[in-house]
């Protein structure tokens, strides 16, 4: 099959077997990350630009990276300096750097649908890196290739999604992504962390750890921003930990031996996950961040290589 | 000066006519009805009417002219021309401009422009507390010498119930009702949507129907302890619809209005994140829209109001959760209200007209609102069979910021007629005129 999309928005508007496309071509990019030279021509030329307007490392140098290693010209452009710090809109901001001629321009914003907006303005590709808490496409497929790799398949899987759901991008892109591919997806948090008729995505609520967890193959603990404590949504850092806290002693009462614990990081160690969880067997928190770059060569080569490839004379 | 409007099919709810006949005007006044007038009068301006509505010129109790101070999204001169042009013969504006209408000073100034440059009747409406703040009353005596029609904070809520019990207990001696925008901002902070289902799935937080439902008891509750008029602006929720009619039930002094976006749009239209579907209340739910129709229709809302808000395109273009508040709703309302309401049966014709004649000039105490002999000529003429597209680039209003744009629709106004004066014709040929 080939990619058809202008744009990589989110996960719930990919049908199942372009989602597995993108894994898939994940999968075969990762080699050139173990070479002694780190390079391939495919996006000789090309140009892409990182339009980050929320702090972030891990995403936009895995994009970078992503980037550089097949060969495009990687621009940063984040809001700390740029323009937009003067007042510029988005919609300025974005037709400024059309006006360069980009051919993708990765972005993450703090508004829900902003990455649909500028994907509706510009005529070059848009990927989504993040857009306040509606998706994070990209995260989702790390995370897909993640499991898939250690469990050698998706389909028939068990899932459980802990923590700050509420305010979730990856849980959101995830929870598509794992429905589409046939799992099943359980979210568990106190009730003030779980957004309203979550069910209606098609997954199980919990509220007890302990429940969650029991039986699935697949934990996936979010971080808690300490500024959900302020909001009144939870009464303190230390009651979170004691009862949301994933620690060894709850992990081998109640989870299966052979379970994968993952988190998009960064990790609150010892608020969320407990150090020796974090750092652990059961943990494959460093292989997410090593897929991070082949999804994302992944999703550039989908967008601006095969593009040209098709284009080409 | 004599006006005689021709064969049109009369509906006037106030005194429960539908006739086919002839209306005649004499010196602003509404003369006489009945048929075959022509051939007793002489001298008269006619307007055929024939297969045309011709009922009371339509009030809006809730728009925002934007003026003083804001006149790059609306004025006063805009905002009554776009008015005309949707059939409404009077509007009543919201006091939150800048500055606020507070003071007496502000409410001569739109007065002023308004019989400078107003196309319609414009009645104002003043501040509850000084600057819109809710923390001191405004000088609420004046604004009534003044002409405000009734108080209002619209845009926002008075947090503080001593205060707004105080506020109904002053303008209790001037007979206008205070106006509610029902919204418990502690519940809705934050939230640029109605929470469910689909505010999980976009990924925003969420403005529950609670944060609406408690506001309204709360006023209804104050209504009844002070024995103010109260009326409820923009109704979006079916818990409000029931605390409203619950409250009339028992014989408390409430009143009601619903736009018509939240008459026929859910929640399911923010998904795109097109800002033009952003306003405060926010869209809702199925449920919540058919518990306001069946309001509409009972009568346990009183009317309808468009909470006409224009706003410049720049504040409607970007990201959804920083966009501005609120949709224009002066030119499309009746069209939009006679095509999905009116036309699969949902509302009756005259209930429709009711609901925005003789409703809201009753419980502000306007004159109009009725074609009896006597009243001001305040004239609307709908044509039933009318076919156009909703353009927001026709619009007289400044403001384009729509969600109806583009939607096909039947029945439309062809005429607004003010005091006698021909205010508006719809250009021939389907498009709306100049």
């Amino acid at each position: 099959m080939a990619w058809k999309r202008k744009d990589l928005l989110g996960i719930r508007e990919l049908d199942p077997a372009e989602i597995t496309l993108l894994i898939d071509t994940a999968a075969s990019l990762r080699e050139i990350g173990t070479r002694e030279i780190k390079k391939v021509p495919t996006l000789r030329g090309k140009t892409i630009v990182n339009l980050f307007y929320e702090p972030s490392t891990r995403t936009r140098t895995s994009f970078e990276i992503a980037g550089k290693w097949l060969s495009a010209d990687v621009i940063n452009f984040s809001v700390s300096t740029s323009s937009a710090g003067k007042g510029e809109t988005l919609l300025d901001t974005a037709r400024n750097i059309e006006a360069m001629r980009p051919d993708v321009v990765v972005v993450r914003h703090s508004s829900a649908g902003a990455a649909e907006l500028l994907a509706r303005t510009l005529r070059c590709s848009v990927v989504n890196a993040g857009d306040g808490a509606h998706e994070h496409p990209t995260q989702a497929l790390l995370d897909l290739l993640t499991i898939r790799e250690r469990k050698g398949h998706l389909e028939g899987l068990q899932v459980a999604i802990v923590g700050d759901v509420a305010h979730s991008r990856v849980a959101r892109s995830n929870i598509y992504g794992m429905r589409k591919l046939g799992m099943t997806v359980t979210v568990a948090g106190p009730p003030t962390l779980i957004p309203p008729q979550v069910q209606e995505l098609g997954v199980k609520v919990s509220h007890r750890l302990e429940d969650a967890i029991r039986d699935v193959d697949v934990i996936m603990m979010l971080r808690l921003q300490h500024e959900r404590m302020s909001a009144g949504l939870i009464p303190s850092l230390r009651e979170y930990a004691r009862y949301w806290g994933l620690t060894l002693d709850r992990l081998r009462a109640s989870a299966r031996s052979d379970v994968v614990i993952m988190h998009p990081g960064p990790v609150n160690r010892g608020i969320e996950l407990s150090p020796e969880v974090a750092d652990g067997p059961y943990s494959v928190i460093l292989e997410q961040t090593q897929n991070g770059v082949a999804v994302r060569m992944a999703a550039l080569f989908l967008l601006a290589g095969a593009k040209a490839s098709q284009e080409a004379p | 000066m004599k006006l005689l409007i021709r064969n049109g099919r009369v509906i006037d709810p106030a005194s429960g006519t539908d006739l086919q006949q002839d209306l005649l005007v004499e010196d602003g006044l509404i003369a006489r009805s009945g048929p075959r007038l022509e051939r007793t009068v002489a001298g008269a301006e006619v307007l055929d009417a024939g297969g045309k509505v011709v009922c009371p010129g339509l009030i809006d109790m809730h728009v925002h002219l934007r003026e003083p101070g804001h006149e790059y999204k609306e004025t006063v001169e805009t905002g009554t021309r776009a008015a005309a042009a949707g059939g409404f013969a009077a509007v009543c504006c919201m006091a939150n401009t800048e500055p606020a209408n507070d003071t007496r000073a502000v409410t001569d100034y739109i007065l002023a422009q308004a019989r400078a440059a107003g196309a319609v009747r414009v009645y104002p409406i003043g501040a509850v507390t000084r600057g819109l703040g809710g923390k001191e009353l405004a000088e609420l005596a004046e604004l009534a010498e003044a002409g405000c029609v009734a108080f209002s904070d619209d845009g926002r809520p008075v947090m503080n119930a001593e205060l707004y019990r105080r506020a109904m207990e002053y303008t209790l001696p001037f007979g206008c009702p205070v106006i509610s925008h029902a919204e418990d901002t502690n519940l809705s902070h934050g939230g640029c949507m109605n929470e469910g289902a689909v505010s999980t799935e976009l990924g925003f937080r969420g403005i529950p129907a609670a944060a609406e439902d408690t506001m309204v008891a709360r006023d209804i509750l104050l209504g009844e302890l002070t024995g103010a008029h109260v009326h409820i602006a923009h109704l979006s929720t079916a818990g409000a619809v029931r605390l409203v009619r619950e409250a009339k039930a028992r014989g408390a002094r409430v009143t009601a209005e619903v736009a018509p976006h939240h008459l026929v749009l859910t929640d399911e239209a923010v998904r795109g994140y097109d800002p033009n579907t952003k306003m405060s209340p926010p869209l809702r739910t199925r449920r919540d829209v058919d518990a306001l129709v069946e309001g509409l229709v009972d009568g346990t809302i009183d009317c309808v109001a468009t909470d006409h808000a224009p706003h410049a395109q720049s504040e409607k273009e970007g990201e959804y959760d920083g966009a501005a508040n609120g949709v224009v709703g002066l030119e499309t309302a009746v069209p939009v209200l006679l095509d999905r309401l009116v036309r699969p049966g949902r509302l009756d014709l005259s209930t429709l007209i009711a609901r925005m004649s003789v409703g809201p000039a009753r419980l502000l105490g306007l004159p109009g609102g009725t074609l009896a002999p006597g009243a001001p000529a305040d004239i609307t003429i709908l044509d039933l069979d009318r076919e156009l597209t909703l353009d927001p680039a026709t619009f007289r209003s400044k403001g384009r910021n729509t969600p109806f744009g583009g939607w096909r629709v039947r029945g439309a106004p062809v005429a607004t007629i003010v005091g006698g004066r021909i205010v508006w014709r719809a250009a021939a040929g389907g498009e709306p005129g100049r």
